[in-house]
């Protein structure tokens, strides 16, 4: 019966585990010959790490991997090439100054002679993209398309190396609805031909619209596979989350208090001079979360440097507390009661060589008693980071332990620990649940509920919808810069929320495509 | 390679590269056909043999410890001041004018002088640079290495052409600073042989003190610390990276600058022409990298370069070596010592997690690469 169907891909019993954190442990998974078989599982699942054994990044702990039916030993991505293996990744390594074609060739360059053979390889790039009806210019430069069609040169790149068995590692983070669309075709496309897909994600409904199978796994072992045509999507969110989905949290009734963050017809521009956030203007009030939605790349960093004092504001205002704290320097707006939990915890929250305790008290290390007349009392800092450290749950064996020591969970926990310490009124939570497991994400949710429910003003961005809808008293959609529209989650659907997104505020829009 | 704990490898690796070097040394001699045990013999009979050699050698140590607290400084901020023989030569030349100008001053007000001024000189140049990076962000290796031509012929020029020529005995020379003046202390001299040590040496185990103590125990040592090892977050926890910068440089240079003065009032007690840069700046530097931010390691440093320096001369007088083949031996040491990232190469950590944090990395640049993407597109 096995050898009836053709297993192309076989992973038995894959165990990695880093310095004693199992983030595989014991995977099965199996992927026929054309099929799309998806991998769902929530951010931290070990989907990625399996993924990248698969593709040569990493070496597995234990276990075997079959391709075609014979035993291999992927120790390197050439040997995953070779193995007609290709991983479209999700965040595109392209090189911005080069052409479709220079890219495609870049590491694979034919040559004659001296010089790289470009006809040839235009010819087969070309014809390539007839075959899977991946349209594009080979002479376009990267820096001149849409993300969607950098994707497309991500795909080709992938094929112009023979690749059979192509793996998207969440594909459609970065596209417009409509774009994905678009993107399932191409993935039905590509099976027609004989290739056989693997398919990253998170997202119920695209599983549903593309996958034959879906494999789930949960904390870094493979829970279940079944066919999608016969699991409805509670079914896969209970088993990707390992409990019964409740979609809304128990929310305490709100109760507003007065407005503490004003943003008044804000201006920002991003690092190139070109304006980002464009004329922007809302309110939150003690006591309410309010949730910024959109696409990312749409001005949402800018905004948070901009209030936060990291980036200059243009023009417009912020006012916080009734305070005008409009580039104003970063201490001061902190000092006003302002705790930030960061986008990037590594590049932002934290000094990863610092001790954990130098980078809990990195917001209040000039005070006493952590120090006095500029000299630091190192005892205090410690007993209060121990502190800390037990009242937020932060895992970690001494507080002198380098922040880089700690998992990505446990150092976000130490950031909110520090930030939610100084009884700020306002709490800007950007991505705060990126790439944690499912406990850190409920704990962190939990916390910024509290904070509400003491009555601080909360701004949650977060390009995840689902967050944004369970979490949020009001949502604000942010497109290209500026508001696309308010909604109420209760009120709204994920339909209603995408085109918004995407710049397209009719209500009746939304309604008749419901 | 060999799995140690980090600290065991922290004192590995510079014994390691000590050793490979004189290891080196002992080759190139050999190539030569000299006696490399009779050549290390004299060098360590010459520089630690006797109580002139040991206050020599004391003596050359003294500038170079307080230039590499200096180098330090400015790179725990993530500034690379290579403007270091600049700084000390401003320091020497403004201590020797003041000790010239205001001979009559008693000994507790002049000595001070100097050397507050001298250090506050070497702080000026630096600043220039940290001023310039901070504010339009200059490049700091080129500002700093073309501050020190400037400071080399503008010496030149305030010493032989606006200095009061009753200061000077000939155009290249200047008087020597009067007792009231001089950091030599008469009984140490003797003690050491007659040799040229100075009081320097005690200001320099003081800077060594304050440091560490700046370093490891104050919010400014914290801040220069921070900004240096990640400027993102330490501009989101409200530091200001343009202050750092230039405090950093202007504690950098003051500390350039005492060892300049130093070198002025306790080695030479005057000051002289200078067709090249200080050579002081650049042991200094060597001696920063060697020591690394440990004030242990840098007095250590200093002294394995000032055996080097003044064992050298032993290995021409009583080993008969050219002096080329010493100056090639030292400088292999000096090069296995500056290379010892490589020495280190042959430890491992026992508790690494190179590969998740090499995960965490290539995922934060990979969203940045996306980020930029976006924003491209926009653009």
């Amino acid at each position: 019966m096995e050898k009836e169907i053709k297993n192309i891909i076989e992973m038995r019993h894959i165990v990695k585990d880093f310095n004693g954190f199992k983030a595989n442990n014991d995977i099965n998974l199996t992927l026929r010959k054309g099929e799309i078989l998806a991998l769902l599982g929530e951010n931290g699942a070990g989907k990625s790490t399996l993924m990248s054994i698969l593709s040569g990044l990493l070496e597995p702990t234990s276990g075997e991997i079959y391709v075609r039916g014979e035993k291999v030993n992927i120790s390197g991505p050439n040997v995953a090439t070779s193995l007609g293996i290709g991983m479209v990744h999700q965040h595109f390594m392209l090189a911005q100054a080069f052409t479709v074609l220079e890219n495609i060739i870049l590491g694979h360059e034919t040559t004659k002679g001296l010089a790289l053979d470009f006809k040839t390889a235009r010819e087969k790039i070309l014809a390539l993209s007839k075959q899977y009806g991946l349209a594009i210019d080979p002479d376009a430069k990267i820096s001149d398309i849409t993300v969607a069609q950098q994707q497309r040169v991500e795909i080709l790149k992938v094929l112009y190396r023979g690749a059979d068995i192509l793996i998207f590692d969440e594909p459609t983070a970065v596209l417009t609805p409509q774009e994905i669309t678009e993107f399932i075709k191409i993935m039905k496309n590509l099976v027609k031909e004989g290739k056989s897909i693997i398919l990253i994600t998170h997202k119920l409904k695209e599983i549903k619209e593309s996958a034959d199978r879906v494999t789930v796994i949960r904390a870094g072992k493979s829970i279940q596979t079944v066919s999608v045509a016969d699991a409805n999507d509670e079914q896969l969110a209970e088993m990707m989350v390992g409990h019964h989905v409740n979609f809304k949290l128990d929310k305490d009734p709100l109760n507003l208090g007065k407005n503490i963050l004003e943003v008044k017809d804000l201006h920002v521009n991003e690092d190139r001079g070109t304006e980002a956030v464009k004329g922007l203007s809302f309110t939150i009030r003690g006591g309410e979360i309010l949730g910024l939605a959109g696409i990312d790349g749409n001005g949402q960093d800018e905004l948070v440097e901009a209030i936060t004092g990291l980036r200059h504001v243009e023009g417009g205002q912020v006012v916080i507390n009734g305070q005008d704290l409009t580039n104003k320097p970063v201490r001061q707006i902190t000092e006003a009661g302002v705790g930030h939990i960061p986008a990037d915890r590594q590049k932002y929250g934290l000094i990863l060589q610092l001790p954990l305790s130098e980078n809990i008290a990195s917001q209040t290390y000039y005070k006493e008693p952590y120090s006095k007349h500029g000299i630091m009392n190192e005892q205090a800092i410690r007993e209060h980071a121990r502190e800390l450290i037990k009242k937020f749950d932060v895992r970690t064996t001494s507080e002198q332990l380098p922040a880089s020591d700690l998992s990505g969970g446990n150092q976000q926990k130490a950031i909110i620990a520090r930030e939610l310490d100084r009884d700020a009124d306002l709490i800007i939570a950007f991505q705060p649940t990126r790439g944690l497991d499912v406990g850190a994400i409920e704990y962190i949710h939990s916390q910024l509920l509290k904070q509400r429910d003491a009555g601080k003003a909360v701004l949650l961005v977060s390009y995840e919808l689902d967050e944004i809808l369970q979490l949020s008293d009001r949502i604000v959609v942010l497109h290209d810069g500026a508001e696309s529209g308010e909604v109420k989650p209760d009120q709204t659907s994920e339909t209603e929320l995408g085109l918004l997104m995407t710049g397209k505020n009719t209500k009746k829009e939304a309604a008749a495509n419901d | 390679m060999i799995k140690v704990s980090p600290k065991a490898k922290r004192l590995l690796v510079p014994i390691v590269s000590v050793i490979a070097g004189f290891l080196v040394g002992a080759i190139i001699m050999l190539v030569w056909s000299y006696d490399p045990f009779q050549a290390y013999s004299s060098m360590f009979e010459s520089a630690l043999g006797s109580a002139n050699g040991i206050g020599e050698t004391i003596r050359n140590a003294t500038p170079l410890i307080f230039i590499a607290i200096g180098f330090q400084i400015s790179s725990a901020a993530g500034f690379f001041n290579i403007g270091l023989p600049g700084q000390a030569q401003a320091g020497w030349l403004t201590a020797i004018w003041i000790g010239l100008a205001f001979k009559g001053l008693p000994v507790y007000i002049l000595l001070p002088f100097e050397i507050i001024a001298g250090s506050l000189a070497g702080a000026l140049v630096a600043g220039i640079a940290g001023w310039l990076r901070a504010y339009f962000g200059t490049n700091e290796v080129i500002s700093t290495i073309m501050l020190n031509y400037i400071v080399l012929y503008l010496c030149q020029y305030l010493h032989q052409d606006v200095m009061n020529k009753s200061l000077r005995v000939d155009t290249d020379t200047t008087k020597t600073v009067g007792a009231s003046g001089s950091l030599r202390i008469p009984w140490l001299s003797e003690m050491f042989g007659g040799s040229r040590i100075s009081g320097g040496i005690f200001l320099a185990i003081i800077a060594l003190v304050i440091f560490w103590f700046l370093m490891k125990k104050t919010t400014v040592g914290f801040e220069i610390k921070a900004v240096g090892l990640n400027p993102f977050a330490s501009r989101y926890a409200g530091m200001s990276d343009k202050k750092n910068i230039i405090i950093s440089m202007l504690l950098s240079g003051a500390f350039c600058g005492l060892g300049g003065v130093v070198q002025g009032l306790g080695t030479y007690q005057n000051y002289f022409t200078q067709t090249t840069t200080l050579d002081i700046g650049w042991d200094g530097m060597s001696v920063a990298l060697l020591g690394g931010m440990s004030a242990i390691g840098i007095l250590l440093a200093s002294l394995l370069f000032s055996i080097l320096k003044i064992g050298g001369l032993g290995m021409q007088t009583a080993a008969g070596i050219p002096f080329e083949i010493v100056s090639i031996v030292i400088a292999a040491i000096i090069f296995f010592v500056a290379i010892s990232w490589a020495v280190g190469l042959l430890f491992k950590e026992k508790k690494s997690d190179k590969t998740a944090t090499y995960i965490a990395t290539a995922e934060t640049a990979g969203r940045q690469a996306a980020n930029d993407q976006q924003k491209g597109g926009e653009a």
